[in-house]
């Protein structure tokens, strides 16, 4: 991809595979040091799935992953996870209240969240302070997506996996979240994955952009490739979503 | 009771079969087999203990008990087969609650170490053990099954497999113990144990029948309670890997 940027996240061959059927088939590629970078592709690309290989949640068939230049394997996964934070498409969480959640990655650690820094974070993605001791099953779809998101900031990651955290958003709160991430990648210089279905959103918010299709990676570059792809097939993907 | 009174206890069992033929229930099979096996198995068994009480050796108590053992796990393992070395799990549980109960049962003289003693209480420690199992194994695979997203949540956010599935085992234990506990609530108001019930029809005093009977509904209630925890913790290593991952069924 870029040889301006040292790689946080460095794929060299590698499969993935759930018994017979191939989920990633030889992944090859870098993710920069402090940019973001989007992975496009229609629904069943892989690309969930990449993102949990990252986290060390699942691990390859084949191939290496290095993480800052040391093979995945030789971090202990506790301190991987911790480093390489992941916000879930589904925006799980556990039943209590606002707070509880944003404290679990410090109870985790057996430690604990003050109501001071947690009044900041949700402050930081755009919540109002009163929903702090609301319980989360009274939150809305988007509230909750915040939340997981303010939840997997706790963990200062250097590196952040973001799965769809916006489709279920409203503009305003989808706008939110954008400028959110763009100011915590530029303030800590935190490197950023983000799997989105909306092209525009990878063109305005993405450095890069690797666009996967079928388990595979079919073109990567700056992200203003999905203006003019290269690929024959990326470009037909461009111009369905787009249409 | 004589075999003429005995002989005419079919009748409960004739009852059912004129209902299951009547209403089409297909139960009849079903219900005519159970009465065949219980008859044997129970007359079988009769004679067995009949023979070890007699005999008074130590071999054919420890006989005994190893095939009530061998017997309830492998009807509790067929329920926690997604489990790896299941088998063995639910094998050394049952072997853990019989030496602590029949421990501290003989440990502290509190019943005789005979044959008539420890062979009807580790049938009934055995049998209770073995239901509690399998109560705590469907609830279990199920809490697995059905809060997998929570359990990746706590492990994406740096937790250990024991935090990811803490609160999975907890209310799978909590559940599987609910039966124990709340039968005991209502014991003697609701039901009459069948213990209990058995030796004052046999002729024993009351008190002393309700004295041993409490001895049963104690032993029971901390059976309930080391099976499932001590079942719990042996399980919830296996679902996952040594880069703590969860190993998906």
């Amino acid at each position: 991809m870029s040889t301006q940027y040292k790689p946080a996240i460095h794929f060299q061959h590698v499969d993935y595979r759930i018994g017979d059927i191939e989920i990633l088939n030889d992944i090859t590629g870098s993710f920069p040091q402090g940019r973001i970078t989007t992975l496009v592709g229609p629904s069943g690309a892989g690309k969930s799935t990449l993102l949990k290989l990252c986290n060390g949640l699942i691990s390859p068939a084949n191939g290496e992953i290095f993480i800052k230049d040391k093979a995945i394997g030789e971090y202990d996964p506790v301190e991987l996870r911790r480093m390489v934070g992941m916000a879930l498409q589904s925006a799980p969480m556990i039943s209590g209240t606002v707070y509880e959640n944003l404290n679990l990655p410090l109870e985790l650690q057996g430690q604990q969240l003050s109501k001071e820094e947690a009044l900041e974070l949700l402050e930081d993605v755009g919540l109002k302070s009163d929903l702090l001791e609301r319980k989360v099953k009274e939150l809305s779809g988007g509230q909750r997506q915040k939340v997981s998101i303010a939840r997997t900031l706790v963990n200062k990651p250097e590196i952040l996996l973001m799965d769809e955290i916006t489709s279920s958003l409203d503009r305003a709160s989808k706008l939110e979240v954008e400028e959110l991430i763009s100011k915590i990648n530029r303030k800590y210089n935190t490197t950023i994955i983000w799997i989105t279905h909306n092209l525009q959103q990878a063109l305005e918010i993405g450095d890069y952009t690797w666009v996967m299709m079928d388990g595979q990676v079919v073109e990567t570059g700056e992200s203003s490739l999905l203006e003019d792809p290269h690929n024959s097939r990326v470009n037909e993907f461009v111009k369905g979503v787009v249409s | 009771m004589s075999y003429w009174a005995l002989s005419l206890t079919l009748i409960f069992v004739l009852i059912p079969l004129v209902l299951s033929k009547t209403l089409n229930l297909g139960l009849g099979r079903d219900m005519t087999v159970a009465t065949v096996r219980s008859i044997i198995q129970l007359l079988a068994v009769g004679y067995v203990l009949k023979f070890v009480f007699d005999s008074e050796s130590l071999i054919y108590i420890l006989l005994m008990v190893a095939l009530m053992i061998v017997a309830a796990t492998h009807n509790a393992q067929k329920k926690g087969a997604a489990i790896q070395g299941i088998t063995w799990k639910i094998a050394v549980t049952l072997i853990f609650v019989e030496v602590l109960t029949q421990g501290i049962l003989i440990g502290f003289n509190i019943t005789p170490a005979t044959a008539q003693y420890i062979i009807p209480i580790s049938g009934m420690v055995i049998g209770n053990s073995m239901v509690l199992s399998i109560l705590f194994l469907n609830r279990f695979t199920a809490e697995v099954e059905d809060h997998q997203d929570q359990t990746e949540l706590i492990l994406a956010l740096g937790g250990t497999p024991k935090q990811a599935i803490h609160r999975q085992l907890i209310n799978s234990i909590k559940a599987s113990m609910i039966p124990t506990i709340e039968s005991q609530k209502t014991v003697g108001l609701v039901q009459l144990p069948g213990m209990m019930s058995g030796q004052i029809i046999a002729g024993a005093d009351p008190i002393q029948a309700v004295q041993f009977q409490l001895l049963i509904m104690f032993l029971l209630l901390t059976t309930a309670a080391v099976t499932s925890v001590f079942l719990g913790y042996l399980s919830y290593p296996t679902l996952f890997n040594k880069r703590m991952q969860l190993l998906k069924g």
